[in-house]
């Protein structure tokens, strides 16, 4: 806006600003004159002091998952997706981080000096902690997505929030849980561990000790900052790499067992075939493009750093290749920033586009070499088994973006 | 499955317990935090079901016949139907479909695909009734299972006590028809053979 609009009731309120601005030295004029100020500025209320938001401007925002109705026909708000196409980096705000709940929950109100964890069953210590004595013991600090199994596109859907808003990736504080184990001395054949919280329906998971004692997390910190209530405030466990609903939140009792105990939340694992119920235990090697993506508008031909997430429920992304052909050529993307394992890892791919129609896809290859298949390529797999005509568990296949030559850009699955 | 370091921790906590003693302050041998819980609290907090042994039911006993009044009278058919059939909630009686060989083409039923009888005792013991969770007494929870149990044709007597007994003892249509979940080690394939 030119200084010239600026009406003077504005120009006095502007006037300590600038002066400060002026005592620092700070370049507000050019050599050749006065530079256009900011159009107004955003008061220093106490409550922005205390705990900052972000501009008007900006209005990323999550929706309710799969086209149900939020709060549904129970008046409870159930799966919420993440706006990927929005998201710059690795790191989901917590503030738009996905949220699954099991059937019926709420968010439970905890005040954190009530809050107690118990671990017992088959261990020789039985012990219960407070969150202070929770948060004296040593703590890992690690980045980790988290996926829903729910996570599965169809060509119904239009944006990359529709088709892969239901993963999300934050950075965990917290002790490990093996150390509580430790402390608690697991006993001869205590095989698999038991989570529960405490939501109306103590939705609880089971977790192979194997899992248990390599790298689950008992969470405290999300994002620099306390676990938001949605992701299970005061406590909740991270099991990465794991379908969504292994990672209980407002987790207050671990029970050490003898075997999978088919609860509440273990319900969509009870599977009849091995490999659906393997292959949704375990998040495969997944990627997806975030722009351009579905609903997105190009303006015309030219250069476009394309941009993807990408992450694997094994380990760390070794590799990400992206495609502008429908997968018939690919080309290594570049990994930007470090790639951690269990965690979203962004990459970019430098790509000058001719104008003409095309479909931009990605894939992911991880650290033991396991890749993204497309969903044919899943399909055949598993028809060539003398299975049925599906991608079988935790759908990872890859998600293609037809790019129109009005540079329009849509969901191409058929 | 016992690491060598769970061994030294089990013998750690063994000394400690020996020099300690046995009292309710005990805390954790390495860090010395946490205290040690009471068996009542053990207890009260410890909701789990043993799937097939069903040792931490508790007593009690039920009917289906008592458990299709309560099926009326708690709300479960405003939501599962009358007949449960399934309407805004799952459905929860099987199939009359053309696969008499296979429970698992009978439906998301669970009290059909539960391989064993104290997993549904538990699941509405902990899910049910919506909003009124953890309401349902022991004898309650025995006679809606022995309902859904009768619904779906395991059991065939609408008289027959269910009981912390009696439970764990009912064949499942599914008891040996699932599939065991891996063993999760870190950098394996989520399946062996799987390249995907």
């Amino acid at each position: 806006m030119s200084s010239k609009k600026t009406d003077r009731r504005e120009f006095l309120k502007q006037g300590a600003a600038l002066a400060s601005a002026a005592a620092l030295g700070a370049t507000a004029r050019s050599a050749s004159g006065q530079l256009p100020g900011p159009e107004a500025q955003l008061p220093g209320t106490d409550e922005l002091v205390a705990y900052g938001k972000r501009s008007r401007f900006v209005d990323s925002k999550r929706i309710p998952h799969g086209g149900r109705h939020s709060p549904d026909q129970f008046g409870l708000d159930f799966h919420i997706a993440t706006p990927l196409q929005d998201s710059y980096g690795v790191i989901t705000p917590s503030s738009l981080h996905y949220v699954g709940t099991t059937r019926g929950s709420f968010v439970p109100d905890i005040d954190p000096d009530k809050h107690h964890l118990m671990i017992h069953g088959m261990v020789d210590n039985p012990l219960v902690f407070t969150m202070d004595e929770l948060k004296r013991l040593p703590s890992v600090t690690r980045l980790h997505f988290i996926e829903c199994a729910g996570n599965r596109a169809n060509s119904r859907h239009v944006t990359v929030q529709e088709t892969h808003g239901m993963t999300s990736c934050a950075e965990w504080t917290g002790v490990l849980l093996s150390t509580l184990l430790e402390e608690a001395g697991v006993q001869e054949g205590g095989d698999w561990i038991i989570a529960e919280g405490v939501e109306e329906v103590k939705g609880t998971s089971s977790i192979p000790m194997t899992k248990a004692m390599a790298d689950c997390i008992v969470c405290y910190g999300m994002n620099g900052e306390d676990v938001r209530p949605q992701q299970g405030y005061p406590l909740r466990l991270m099991v990465p790499g794991g379908e969504g609903i292994l990672n209980v939140k407002w987790l207050r009792r671990i029970k050490v067992v003898d075997q999978f105990y088919m609860t509440y939340n273990d319900y969509g694992h009870l599977r009849q075939d091995p490999a659906d119920a393997a292959l949704a235990l375990q998040i495969g090697p997944k990627s997806v493009i975030t722009f351009p993506s579905g609903g997105q508008q190009l303006p015309g031909a030219g250069f476009y750093e394309v941009r993807g997430l990408a992450w694997s429920g094994q380990g760390r992304v070794a590799r990400v290749e992206v495609s502008t052909d429908g997968g018939e050529s690919w080309f290594d993307a570049d990994i930007r920033g470090e790639a951690h394992p269990m965690a979203h890892t962004a990459f970019s791919f430098n790509w000058t586009w001719d104008g003409e129609p095309c479909e931009l896809q990605s894939r992911c290859i991880d650290d033991i070499g396991q890749i993204q298949p497309s969903r044919q390529q899943a399909i055949e797999f598993w028809e060539s088994e003398g299975g049925r005509r599906r991608v079988k568990g935790q759908d990872n296949s890859i998600q293609p973006w037809r790019v129109d030559a009005d540079g329009s850009v849509h969901n191409a699955i058929a | 499955m016992r690491s060598p370091r769970l061994w030294l921790g089990a013998i750690g906590a063994a000394v400690s317990i020996l020099v300690l003693g046995f009292h309710s302050q005990a805390q954790s041998p390495t860090y010395g935090v946490g205290r040690t819980p009471t068996a009542e609290e053990i207890q009260a907090w410890d909701i789990s079901i043993s799937p097939i042994t069903g040792d931490e039911l508790p007593m009690g006993k039920g009917t289906a016949d008592q458990g299709s009044e309560l099926f009326l009278s708690k709300g479960c058919a405003g939501c599962h139907g009358t007949d449960g059939q399934g309407m805004i909630a799952p459905r929860l009686v099987k199939r009359d479909i053309a696969t008499p060989d296979d429970p698992w083409q009978w439906g998301r039923v669970l009290p059909i695909r539960a391989p064993y009888a104290p997993v549904v005792w538990d699941y509405i013991n902990r899910g049910m009734p919506l909003g009124q969770e953890g309401t349902l007494t022991a004898d309650e929870v025995y006679s809606l299972t022995a309902f859904l149990l009768y619904l779906n044709d395991v059991i065939e007597d609408d008289q027959f006590e269910l009981n912390q007994d009696s439970l764990p003892q009912i064949q499942m249509p599914n008891r040996d028809n699932w599939a065991e979940l891996p063993e999760w080690l870190p950098g394996q394939p989520r399946l062996q053979g799987y390249p995907y």
